[in-house]
């Protein structure tokens, strides 16, 4: 009897080993593209280009690459505010127009109300890169082109099906019962979504939030081609300036410093709200 | 009698008013949809009926673009290779993400720990992994040519995105590692979903680890699968910016994607009208496969 239990514990034992061995190659396999980088970016000059292999270590702590970063564009900051505006800017804009947009949706009927509603969710079945070119052309005659307000404006729309989406069924599940006792108090319209629902559809606020985050952080496509001159750019944009060389060589040490600049505010996001992250992810794919 | 009178009348005026107050309320998102959504849309159609410059004004040439379009081999060959990479990479996502969501879903300890691991390159842009993969494959100053040399893989050192099978294969290394967590967590979802007495039943009948998986796992997780292989599919129809980054389309201009030639067209040579054709091309792609998703997981619905 002790025999087969210990037995049991043997090969239980030897189970776990392999799979956090076949866990610790995983692991590696995700993450040290991230950790190589990370220790490559703080080199100093003379050894950016060198391969980040055989692994040494940091052999001397600098910050060398980010100060030639920094003589790219108008100077990284500038541009980091430049992503970080049009980000911020997508998610109060987001934010404010899918809690309207899911409150109606939610509460009131009014003619056309099915169609209204398909007709932004629908907008998820057509790519936006499909329609950039025209985008290009209505938004230079609105005076928008090349503007950040325009890009945040585009990145919002694109944010909108998913957002309204999510709004809605945040305030679907809020009891009416709490809207009449809170009308009879006297809170009305606006107030009444101020101050008494905002506060209980707020897992579903930061959700949407998240994600025009970090779409918005993380666009590429649209920024290329709506942003024309180099101090609108924003960082992914000017991270293919300094990726295409500069007099013949690429510094790569500036692309190291430019994409830990991107990646750290993503990583921080997931990992502090990775519930709020995964509830979205979850709610998009039943959808 | 008077209580419900008094409770019934003033929801029927709020209802009434109701109707506009409602409309007050989506209109910003209406709105917003019409201006950069609609109306681009529709002007997309109008442009393409037109040789559209970037100068001066445009000219009706009726369907002149699409004529153009299926005589042009430049088009068919984006098309070919967007073909190719999407179902290699799919092929490829679906190979390791279908393990990694056995692995996450067992109970045991650090389990949420991995799944988070596995998780982070999918929160990251596509154009930031791209970058630091490109790094990585440059044969100078990457990771992978002294690896590869110091493993006896290569003579020497080799530049990986030089030729188009190693510059191809690499880049379905980096979508792989920066999107097969995602799908990783879609699967789990399905796995998850299979109530675990099946599974019990299964095993006490005596059905080896690949009967169950062939025969309970698989065909209950067919919903899943369905929506993993359409946000794979229609994702990487897209694909754009690591063949932009990585390789800006070579070698020899063969990684051109269908989204890669539009920009090209459009924002390279300034055919804009040309550029409207293509993308009304790309549109009706996804529109058609968006209704084959929505019949599959029908499908889906109707024998789970």
């Amino acid at each position: 009897m002790t025999g087969r239990t210990a037995l049991r514990a043997r090969r239980n034992a030897r189970r776990a080993t392999s799979y956090h061995v076949a866990g610790a190659a995983i692991v590696v396999f995700f993450l040290a593209p991230f950790a190589i980088m990370l220790m490559s970016s703080f080199r100093p000059r003379s050894e950016t280009a060198l391969p980040p292999w055989p692994l040494t270590g940091i052999s001397q702590f600098s910050v060398d690459a980010y100060r030639t970063l920094d003589t790219f564009g108008a100077g990284i900051w500038h541009h980091m505010f430049n992503s970080l505006i049009v980000s911020v800017a997508t998610v109060v804009l987001t934010v404010a127009i899918s809690l309207l947009a899911g409150y109606g949706f939610s509460r009131y009927r009014f003619p056309f109300k099915n169609v209204l509603f398909i007709l932004i969710i629908a907008t998820l079945m057509i790519p936006f890169q499909s329609i950039l070119t025209p985008l290009f052309i209505i938004l230079s005659r609105l005076g928008l082109n090349n503007s950040l307000l325009g890009l945040t404006l585009v990145y919002v729309t694109l944010q909108l099906p998913f957002s309204v989406f999510m709004m809605r069924n945040a305030f679907d599940a809020v009891p009416k019962e709490i809207e009449e006792a809170a009308r009879i108090d006297g809170a009305r319209d606006l107030g009444l979504l101020a101050r008494v629902l905002f506060p209980l559809v707020l897992p579903g606020v930061v959700t949407v939030a998240i994600f025009a985050f970090l779409n918005a952080w993380n666009e590429f496509f649209a920024a290329l081609v709506l942003l024309s001159s180099n101090e609108k750019f924003t960082l992914p944009v000017l991270m293919t300036a300094v990726r295409s060389s500069r007099m013949g060589a690429i510094d790569w040490g500036a692309v190291q410093a430019g994409v830990v600049v991107m990646v750290i505010p993503c990583l921080l996001v997931f990992l502090l709200l990775q519930r709020f992250y995964m509830r979205g992810l979850m709610a998009g794919a039943v959808k | 009698m008077t209580t419900e009178i008094i409770s019934v009348s003033p929801k029927r005026r709020r209802r009434r008013r109701g109707g506009w107050r409602g409309l007050a309320y989506i209109a910003p998102a209406i709105a917003l949809v019409t201006v950069f959504f609609v109306l681009p849309l529709l002007f997309t159609v109008w442009m393409s009926l037109h040789r559209w410059p970037l100068m001066g004004s445009p000219r009706w040439i009726g369907i002149g673009n699409y004529t153009r379009m299926f005589n042009d081999p430049r088009f068919w060959t984006s098309l070919g290779f967007t073909a190719q990479y999407t179902l290699v990479v799919t092929i490829a996502i679906f190979a390791l993400a279908f393990p990694l969501a056995f692995f996450v879903d067992k109970p045991r300890r650090f389990v949420s720990g991995y799944r988070t691991i596995i998780f982070l390159p999918v929160v990251i842009g596509l154009a930031s992994a791209s970058l630091l993969w490109v790094w990585l494959a440059n044969v100078d100053s990457g990771l992978f040519s002294p690896v590869f040399e110091m493993l006896g893989l290569t003579q020497g050192r080799r530049n990986l995105l030089a030729t188009f099978d190693s510059a191809f294969l690499t880049i379905i290394v980096m979508v792989v590692w920066k999107v097969a967590g995602f799908t990783m967590i879609i699967l789990l979802t399905g796995l998850q979903g299979i109530p675990s007495e099946l599974t019990e039943a299964a095993r006490i009948d005596g059905a080896g680890a690949w009967q169950r998986f062939r025969h309970l796992t698989l065909p209950l997780m067919r919903r899943t699968m369905a929506l993993a292989l359409i946000l794979s599919v229609t994702g990487s129809i897209l694909a754009f910016d690591q063949f932009y980054i990585m390789t800006s389309g070579g070698p020899q201009n063969r990684m051109i994607s269908i989204v890669y030639y539009i920009f090209n067209q459009s924002f390279v040579s300034f055919n804009l009208g040309y550029g409207a054709a293509l993308s009304i091309a790309l549109l009706v792609i996804l529109v058609a496969l968006s209704i084959v998703q929505l019949w599959l997981l029908k499908v889906g619905e109707d024998r789970p």
